[in-house]
């Protein structure tokens, strides 16, 4: 069992059309960081110089990691992992 | 206001529900709803909030009718090309239910003219198209503490969240600053399915609604985001954020501002 995350639609042009793939356990951003190696492109669009982006939220099974421990928070294998993505479509 | 015979008749499916009742009809009667944006989102919330008799009803929008917008658009048709969108979405709604008082604001909001615009409406709908819009209608909506009902779309992915100013956090505790011009795609760039902003502008419809009749659980301090292609409707939590620029403790936007240029060509 790893960590699930969910990929928002508009990055997952990134991800191969896939809308779940799997992490390894760790801190976020070595989540993100890994990731990325495996779907190029697509650690800038969540994160920039190790931190999060302002503008994309990162939650740890509902909740927002900028309430945890942001970049720091820890996750653990079967732990689902959502990128949310602000949108502004009407 | 006692009903007439025929608005008996007209909502008597709502008057039916113990939920709603004569009482809360009254209460939907009695209301002012404004939209932002008559477009993509702000159609379907208007066509069912006229539906239900919401009292007043304002569209704000100053762009008109393209052949483009028919796709996901319904209260617009190929009679109203060319027509401002808030007067062509006027039309239609009237045409459904003449009980309801539809003022169509052919303006572009701006943080100038939006405090007068919202200060003698109840709730407020979100259903702009762009980054800066939101976060000013958001920051509008706390300095007035007025319910807002913010509904946003791209490509197959809708997003929904009620903020309450003083009781749930506001669109900046949840998304702190607008992305930089670029990174987000618009639905002009990206596309959206058509029907995809009628499902998301008939939860903000809902989420309305129950505010104005006072029953259930508002959608209030989570953000409800909805995956059409997985067919998935996923909550995430969305807490108050103390540090929050407009809603925290120590608030540093003390008077609305229009966010540069630079963000607005996403």
């Amino acid at each position: 069992m790893a960590v699930t995350v969910k990929i928002p639609v508009p990055l997952q042009r990134l991800t191969q059309g896939k809308a779940e793939v799997e992490g390894e356990p760790g801190t976020i951003i070595s989540l993100i960081t890994n990731l990325d190696q495996k779907y190029p492109g697509l650690g800038e669009r969540i994160s920039d110089g190790g931190k999060l982006r302002r503008f994309v939220n990162v939650y740890v099974n509902e909740e927002d990691v900028r309430f945890l421990k942001n970049e720091a928070t820890e996750v653990k294998d079967g732990d689902e992992i959502s990128i949310v993505p602000a949108i502004a479509g009407g | 206001m006692e009903f007439t015979e025929e608005q008996l008749k007209r909502y008597s499916r709502h008057i039916i529900l113990p939920e709603v009742g004569g009482k809360g009809q009254q209460k939907i009667s009695n209301s002012k709803v404004l939209i932002v944006g008559a477009g993509g989102l702000g159609c379907p919330v208007g066509y069912y909030l006229a539906a239900a008799g919401v009292g007043t009803l304002a569209l704000v929008d100053n762009d008109v009718v393209e052949l483009s917008n028919l796709q996901r658009q319904i209260a617009h048709s190929v009679k109203t090309l060319g027509i401002n969108k808030a007067d062509s979405a006027k039309q239609t709604f009237e045409n459904l239910n003449p009980d309801v008082n539809v003022v169509a604001v052919k303006e572009r909001i701006n943080s100038k003219n939006i405090l007068g615009l919202f200060k003698d409406y109840d709730i407020i709908v979100d259903g702009t198209d762009n980054f800066p819009t939101r976060y000013l209608i958001n920051d509008a909506c706390v300095m007035l503490k007025k319910p807002l009902v913010s509904g946003a779309i791209l490509r197959f992915e809708g997003q929904v969240t009620t903020i309450l100013p003083g009781e749930g956090p506001c669109y900046r505790c949840l998304f702190e600053e607008p992305p930089p011009a670029g990174l987000v795609p618009s639905c002009q760039e990206a596309g959206v399915l058509g029907v995809l902003p009628g499902i998301i502008g008939a939860l903000q419809a809902t989420e309305v609604l129950k505010l104005i009749i006072g029953k259930g659980k508002p959608l209030k301090g989570e953000l409800l985001i909805y995956d059409a292609l997985g067919v998935n409707f996923r909550k995430v939590r969305v807490p108050k954020n103390s540090d929050c620029p407009i809603c925290g403790k120590n608030p540093t936007i003390k008077e609305l501002s229009d966010i540069p240029e630079q963000y607005c060509s996403i």
